[in-house]
């Protein structure tokens, strides 16, 4: 009977062989989660940060490029360091923050590097890379930051910071905690362009933190791809110059070429170095430079909007002629009843009206393009004729934004029907109560850059380009550029010349001081009100292109508080436009550039406006 | 009868066939959970585990041609002599050894190390069978029954000394060959009712205990006879139960070092206890193991033994890498080796005419099959962590050594099995 015994025992031997099978397979098949836990132990992530595109100006040389800065990392486990104090010395940090650090990586994993410190510069690297080998536990990784060749051009270039946690929230297109992103200007708008694609490699690690090599050989690993390159349209040199010219003043300069709509200078003053906002100091500087009272971040020449001034005669001047209330050859007499003006009572034809920026001419064209004698009502008839008004001038691109590639451009105003309805009631305002806007003061608002727009599109007699600051983008060697349509204004271009030749004669006549003698400057002064009731003097405006024939340049300038658009803005333009077209200032009798670089417009005898 | 056919007659081919593949697929699992991708170092490299490993396989091997070179009938006689040596050594270890992970279990000689306890098996195993074969004892009878238990524990008893719990378990595996020869199944049903009463008492309160025990009392009277005498020892075993539920209860708690009471808890409860600290070993090998999946990462391309996360990767958890590398797959095929090994065993053990041979042969059974049980089902929590090797697999010299000598040595004695029933 004993012998039955066996199979007892090896009954259970078989039983105990089943629960293992059946354990095991609970753990291995059934169980996935063992799987990842497992890689969690082993495995370190390695992000290698891609290198930000770079942007180049016009003439290829570089405005932004990356500099290598370095995190110092440490493993806690191996820290050995032989003196405290000299290690604190030799980073410039407090015990405390000594101290504070290495708690915080601690808690972090006592075996897996993390980041002592942030952005140890190049020149501090160099300093204490010898003294590296000493300090056991703690290795540098380098990655890079902005630098921008000249503390220029700030507002347009924008700068880059950490991604915040709502736009990670939002974001769909693989940024992470610690990413840098564009935050203003062509940092963010060409942010998808700029950024490259980070790589990631996996390393094996044991228990201890030691390196195992590349995990399934690097088959998931990725190489980063670096950001596309921007070819700007900028003039590096010549934004330079603009600056110079600002320095110490409030206003804006654009400068377009008008045969393509790229911007070669787009200026604001007061501005801020670029390079403050890179880097280790980015925090501390950007309070500074929000909190300072100038407003250094506000970035005028598509932020800030004026009454366009004695320059919107030229456009009403087009309208006119392209709707033909008047002719080039027509002679309309004018006396000084309608509204005040610097130009004398007389026979006036276009030509002549922007020549003395004859304020009375301009209100009686203005009175024909609103009464057409379309309806009898005289309200009526104002309320048809500024629809077309309103129409006519939007073509030249005020009133709407631009569509420039910086973020942050205002549409100005141009005042039409529907807004004199809300300020007078419908049908109960006319021509008289909008006589103002004939000579570019009242409701309607501009931009600098819409301002400097309006020079391209003369100078190109009848359409513009799109304004942009960014010309190509340039992927490893390959360039392609961006197209853009011309616009055109109105039905016909014939009578271009002929304003063309008045802005001319209005140079001579009211900003004598922006000739040079052998560049001649198409132009029209102008004085923006700046809406304040004291003493302080309106805004110098002042718009030109040059040369009259294929034009190179058209630009805007406004100098804030610095009176008659002759003189400041006058002067800066023709400055700019000499260096850009001579490639240097010419000396003269009188030297023009110490003259506005003074910035003490306000003296001597008035001029005609 | 003088030998014929040779050196090898009557060797059970099986048996040496399922010894080598063992040993073999051990040796290239000690390499894979100790291999380090980076060194890249040889299999035969003298200054890793797997190197070694050779070595003490090498010397298996000339103890084989040993054995099969000695006398069968020399283990019968000097068993009580082995017995005794061994007793002296286990006493030996706890006043002169070197404590290695808090066990005084080694002798140390220069770079040369040796387990007493891994032989004293063998011994016992020898004495035990010599003992029940004479033909005096009765296992039905309590002096034999306790002389017996007496083989069985006294070793224990030393081996706790030191303390090494897990090659103290083993020798309750001589539990085996004694019931086959006739130890009342009471016995069994009693420890095993200890075994789940404890287990019970871990996982729940005392008074539920008391109430289970109670029901399966009152529904044992009412499925048997209602006599007084029924009654009374029913009470009395209850009784006892719970008495046992208690004491074991206030041991768990008050006297086990915390450290051991930890590692018990963390079976039942492995998401409470500490993952770094007692269940570091365990949460380590689970997620080793469950990593391997239904066919496993593949050999060398495992990554948490090797790398150090499983500690004692390739002696007591080697069947974490196994379980990593080769999958539910690999693990099945070893688990059906180990059952097969110890069905022949049983198998030899029954053809034996000699008593002596036949308790032997299931000591050696037991042995196995308490060491494969133990070990792996340490390693994926069904039981404490304990130090214990799974027998051919784990790395070491006197693990192998003593598996290959008893299995040997009941080879040997199964080759001669004709001329055992000659001479009886």
């Amino acid at each position: 009977m004993l012998e039955n015994r066996r199979y007892i025992i090896q009954i259970f031997f078989i039983f105990i062989g089943l629960v293992f099978l059946v354990r095991l397979f609970a753990l291995q098949v059934a169980d996935d989660t063992y799987r990842t836990k497992a890689e969690r132990n082993i495995l370190q992530r390695i992000v290698e940060y891609p290198f930000r595109g770079l942007i180049y100006d016009r003439n290829q040389e570089l405005i932004v490029y990356n500099e290598p800065i370095y995190d110092l990392m440490v493993v806690p486990r191996d820290v050995h360091i032989p003196d405290t104090t000299e290690f604190c010395n030799l980073f410039d940090i407090t015990r405390e923050e000594f101290d504070e650090n290495i708690k915080r990586t601690k808690r972090y994993s006592r075996v897996k590097p993390s980041v002592f410190l942030k952005k140890i510069s190049h020149e501090k690297y160099a300093q204490i890379q010898d003294q590296l080998y000493k300090l056991n536990g703690f290795y540098v990784n380098p990655r890079t930051v902005r630098r921008y060749s000249q503390p220029i051009l700030a507002n347009e270039l924008g700068y880059i910071g950490e991604i915040n946690p709502s736009q990670l929230a939002k974001d769909s297109s693989g940024y992470q905690a610690g990413d840098y992103i564009g935050v203003t200007g062509l940092e963010e708008y060409y942010e998808p362009e700029l950024r490259g694609e980070r790589g990631v490699s996996y390393k094996m690690v044991n228990v201890r933190g030691i390196d195992k090599g590349s995990y399934k050989d690097g088959a998931i690993d990725t190489l980063s791809i670096p950001g596309k390159n921007l070819i700007s349209t900028i003039d590096l040199d010549l934004q330079a110059y603009a600056e110079k010219l600002l320095a110490g003043k409030r206003g804006s300069v654009v400068a377009i070429e008008p045969s393509t709509g790229e911007v070669l200078v787009m200026a604001s003053a007061p501005t801020y170095d670029p390079n403050l906002l890179t880097g280790k100091y980015l925090g501390d500087n950007f309070e500074k430079i929000r909190s300072d009272t100038t407003s250094p971040l506000f970035n005028r020449p598509i932020m800030a909007t004026y009454p366009p001034g004695s320059i919107f005669k030229t456009v009403q001047a087009l309208i006119a002629l392209d709707v033909g209330v008047t002719t080039t050859d027509e002679k309309v007499k004018v006396d000084l009843t309608k509204i005040g003006d610097h130009a004398p009572a007389g026979t006036y034809d276009v030509r002549k009206g922007l020549r003395y920026s004859s304020n009375n001419y301009f209100v009686e064209i203005m009175r024909r393009l609103i009464t057409r004698g379309e309806s009898q009502s005289y309200f009526v008839d104002s309320r048809l004729g500024m629809e077309k008004w309103t129409k006519a001038v939007r073509q030249f691109g005020f009133g709407s934004r631009l569509g420039i590639d910086v973020h942050g451009e205002v549409a100005g105003k141009v005042p039409d029907v529907e807004y004199y309805d809300g300020v007078y009631g419908r049908n109960r305002w006319a021509y008289s109560n909008i006589q103002s806007l004939a000579i570019g003061q009242g409701e309607m608002l501009v931009t600098p850059l819409q301002v400097a727009n309006l020079g391209a599109t003369i100078a190109n007699r009848g359409y513009y380009i799109k304004p942009h600051l960014i010309r190509a983008v340039e992927d490893n060697g390959v360039i392609t550029p961006f197209e853009h349509e011309k616009v055109y204004v109105g039905n016909g271009n014939e009578y271009y010349p002929e304003i063309i030749e008045g802005m001319a004669q209005a140079v001579k006549q009211t900003a004598p001081r922006a000739i040079i003698n052998d560049i001649e400057i198409i132009g029209k002064t102008g004085t923006a009100e700046n809406g304040v009731k004291d003493e302080s003097l309106d805004h110098s405006v002042f718009m030109a292109f040059a040369p009259r024939d294929n034009p190179k340049i058209a630009i805007a300038v406004y100098v804030e508080n610095s009176g008659m658009g002759g003189r400041a803005a006058g002067m800066t333009a023709s400055l700019i436009i000499e260096k850009f077209l001579r490639g240097y200032i010419k000396k003269n009798w009188w030297n023009r550039e110490a003259y506005v670089l003074k910035g003490d417009f306000i003296d001597e005898d008035e001029e005609v406006n | 009868m003088s030998r014929e056919g040779g050196f090898f007659a009557n060797l059970d081919w099986l048996t040496v066939f399922l010894y080598f593949i063992l040993v073999t697929l051990g040796w290239f699992n000690i390499y894979a959970s100790i291999y380090d991708p980076v060194a890249d170092l040889s299999i035969l490299d003298m200054s890793i585990n797997s190197g070694k490993q050779v070595l003490w396989i090498g010397t298996s091997i000339i103890l084989i041609i040993v054995i099969l070179l000695l006398d069968f009938r020399i283990y019968e006689s000097v068993a009580p002599l082995l017995y005794g040596v061994f007793i002296l050594l286990l006493i030996a270890v706890v006043i002169v050894g070197k404590e290695i992970n808090g066990a005084k279990a080694w002798f140390q000689f220069g770079s040369f190390r040796l387990q007493p306890s891994e032989f004293t098996k063998f011994a016992t195993a020898l004495l035990l069978g010599r003992y029940i074969s004479t033909n005096s004892v009765k296992l039905t009878e309590f002096k034999s029954q306790l002389t017996a238990f007496v083989i069985m524990l006294f070793p224990v008893c030393l081996i706790m000394l030191q303390p090494d719990l897990g090659s103290a378990l083993i020798f309750f595996s001589f539990v085996i060959p004694i019931f086959r020869e006739g130890l009342p199944p009471i016995y069994l049903v009693a420890g095993l009712s200890l075994v789940i009463i404890g287990v019970l008492t871990i996982v729940l309160p005392i008074h539920i205990i008391a109430i289970i025990l109670g029901s399966v009392g009152v529904i044992w009277i009412l499925l048997t006879s209602k006599s007084l005498k029924n009654i009374l020892l029913t009470l009395l075993i209850v009784g006892a139960g719970i008495g046992f539920s208690s004491g074991f209860n206030y041991a768990f708690d008050e006297v086990l070092p915390k450290y051991q009471r930890d590692r018990i808890l963390v079976i039942f409860y492995p998401d409470t206890v500490d993952p770094q600290g007692a269940g570091y070993n365990l949460n380590q090998s689970k997620i080793a193991i469950g990593s391997g999946g239904f066919s496993g990462k593949g050999f060398l391309d495992g990554t948490q033994t090797k790398f150090d996360f499983v500690p004692e990767q390739s002696t007591d958890f080697i069947f974490s890498t196994l379980a990593e590398e080769h999958g539910w797959l690999g693990c099945a095929f070893i688990i059906a080796l180990f059952i097969a090994l110890m069905m022949r065993i049983v198998f030899i053990a029954e053809r034996q005419k000699s008593q002596f041979a036949r308790i032997y042969g299931y000591s050696i059974a037991g042995i196995i099959f308490f060491h494969f049980t133990i070990n792996i089902a340490m390693t994926i929590g069904l039981f404490p962590v304990v130090g214990i090797p799974l027998p051919f697999f784990s790395y070491g010299g006197s693990s192998l050594w003593s598996f290959t000598i008893m299995l040997f040595v009941l080879l040997k004695i199964d080759m001669h099995r004709t001329q055992v029933l000659m001479r009886g």
